[in-house]
């Protein structure tokens, strides 16, 4: 099993190299197609203007936003609920799945439970959030860490419950004790799992706080998606949809790049 | 200390519950054997025999249903880190360390000083030829050169004993030949006390001062094969007629033990 899993691992390794370049301008292509369709349908007003504004219309709004600094106060908030909401879902989840890890037999019972969970629409939870904590970034935080708390409670199960038999066999017959066992080899065994859930938890819980914005709130990045469009300003609206986008790939690169490099090791 | 005996394996019975639940498997039944200090002793059976079981009962992994296992005159009650070092079926290398760092963790595991770890992982690795691969990620290895790390990292615990799980298991046929040589070679300068559970009958008279045969389940030593032949084991021993002879002989002994586990499985798909 391992030896055909690291002779993978290896071709993966050394076909990365000449990959990585040919992935990039497939990437860049997609985008460009993208940029290049959105031009053609708006160009001759194939698509009215007012539901689809020109390319450069919303590049031009989108710019103006950055230079002048006017989604500055949204994103202030946003970014204040994100950096409560995701490090307490990361926290709180791998808390609870290192315990639910602990036992074969919590194991069993709630890997099923959580993944379960994980499962249904979290977001019909939000109304119970908005009625408990409140219209403001209260009842985002919460939303936002219910939502990342399971993908890393999950991964964390998974992490420490799934670590080679063998390895432990090692490490007990050569007299590792409790922590070195812990240190050593359970959390540098889980670590890739572990990341992967930490990248999902922090990525699903900005997008829950950004929809929980959307549905109910005063201000946020969101808020302002839906007040312009409610407004009928689109160029404004796809400026800061086009931002949102930005922030969360952003994001994304950089939680993957750590994920990355931890999983190399 | 000649006369005494290092691992005394006294009456072990050993029982376990089935996957299914409540019904109780008979895994081994009353083993006796005496293992001198310096000696290579082989189990070998057939598949479900319970000789890799005996092997966990002896390295302290698993505590038998009745009977004991002494250790230089010690019952063993768990792990004995200091006086054995195990090898698996699979190298069982950390994937996310570097060959250096596998040795050097077993090593603190088992109490070695700091200071002192770097020089000792390295002084095995170039007993086993791989002193330019402490660097090198488990990955980047072949099959036999991870278990050449695995011996590696065994012999750096400067053991007694040796405990062998079926370690050319994964490896090819060929690797398997040349890997059983150095391993020869290598084992006769550290006169080490070995243990090996192999299905490989060439592998058990090569290696072997003792074969301890057993039959199928429940576990019982059906026969004890002496190899009368000086170590290190040179590879022309494996073309001599007292070669095949002692390999024909624990063949015949088998053959009727693996139909009837063969056999024990057939009635139980019925």
């Amino acid at each position: 099993m391992s030896g055909a899993s690291s002779a993978g691992q290896a071709l993966t390794l050394r076909l990365s190299k000449s990959q990585k370049r040919l992935s990039l301008l497939v990437k860049i292509g997609v985008l460009v197609a993208l940029l290049a369709i959105w031009h053609l349908v708006t160009v001759d007003e194939f698509v009215s203007p007012f539901f689809l504004p020109k390319p450069d219309e919303v590049l031009r709004v989108f710019f103006n936003i950055i230079v002048t600094g006017q989604a500055w106060p949204d994103l202030k908030v946003t970014l204040f609920e994100f950096a409560l909401a995701g490090p307490i879902a990361v926290i709180a989840g791998g808390a609870v799945g290192f315990l639910i890890s602990l036992t074969r037999y919590g194991t069993r019972a709630f890997e099923p439970i959580v993944s379960s969970v994980y499962a249904i629409p979290i977001i019909i939870f939000y109304p119970v959030s908005v009625m408990a904590l409140g219209i403001g970034p209260e009842s985002k935080i919460a939303h936002g860490a219910l939502f990342g708390f399971f993908p890393m409670c999950l991964s964390t199960i998974q992490g420490f419950s799934r670590v080679d038999p063998l390895y432990i066999r090692l490490a007990h017959s050569t007299g590792a004790s409790k922590s070195q066992l812990f240190w050593r080899i359970m959390l540098p065994a889980a670590a890739p799992t572990i990341l992967t859930g930490v990248r999902l938890g922090l990525m699903l819980s900005f997008l829950a706080i950004i929809g929980g914005e959307t549905i109910a709130s005063l201000e946020g990045i969101g808020h302002r998606i839906v007040w312009y469009a409610e407004g009928m300003q689109t160029g404004n609206m796809f400026a800061y949809i086009v931002f949102v986008i930005m922030v969360a790939v952003l994001m994304n690169t950089a939680l993957s790049f750590l994920e990355i490099r931890r999983g190399r090791q | 200390m000649e006369g005494e005996a290092l691992i005394k394996v006294d009456d072990v019975r050993h029982a376990f519950l089935s996957k299914t639940g409540e019904e109780e498997v008979l895994a081994l039944d009353g083993i006796n054997i005496d293992i001198a200090r310096g000696e290579m002793v082989s189990l070998i059976g057939p598949s479900g025999c319970g000789k890799s079981t005996l092997l966990n009962v002896v390295g302290g992994m698993i505590a038998a249903s009745q009977g004991h296992v002494l250790i230089g005159g010690t019952p063993v009650k768990g792990p004995r880190p200091k006086d054995v070092a195990y090898i698996f079926q699979e190298s069982a290398l950390l994937p996310w360390a570097t060959i250096l760092d596998n040795i050097k963790v077993s090593l603190e595991f088992q109490g070695v000083p700091r200071a002192s770890r770097d020089k000792i992982a390295r002084i095995s690795l170039t007993a086993v030829g791989l002193d330019a691969f402490g660097d090198s990620y488990p990955h980047q290895l072949s099959g036999g050169m991870k278990q050449r790390a695995a011996l590696a990292r065994a012999l750096s615990l400067r053991t007694d004993i040796l405990l062998m799980d079926e370690p050319f298991a994964a490896l090819d046929e060929q690797t398997r030949m040349i890997f059983s040589e150095d391993l020869s070679r290598l084992l006769a300068n550290e006169h080490k006390t070995i243990v090996l559970v192999t299905h490989s009958l060439a592998e058990a008279v090569f290696l072997s001062d003792r074969i301890f045969v057993f039959t199928s389940r429940p576990g019982r030593i059906k026969a004890v094969l002496n190899v009368d032949e000086p170590h290190p084991r040179i590879p022309t021993f494996m073309t001599s007629s007292k070669f095949n002879d002692l390999r024909n002989r624990l063949y015949e002994l088998l053959r009727d033990e693996v139909l009837a586990a063969i056999g024990k499985d057939r009635q139980g798909l019925a």
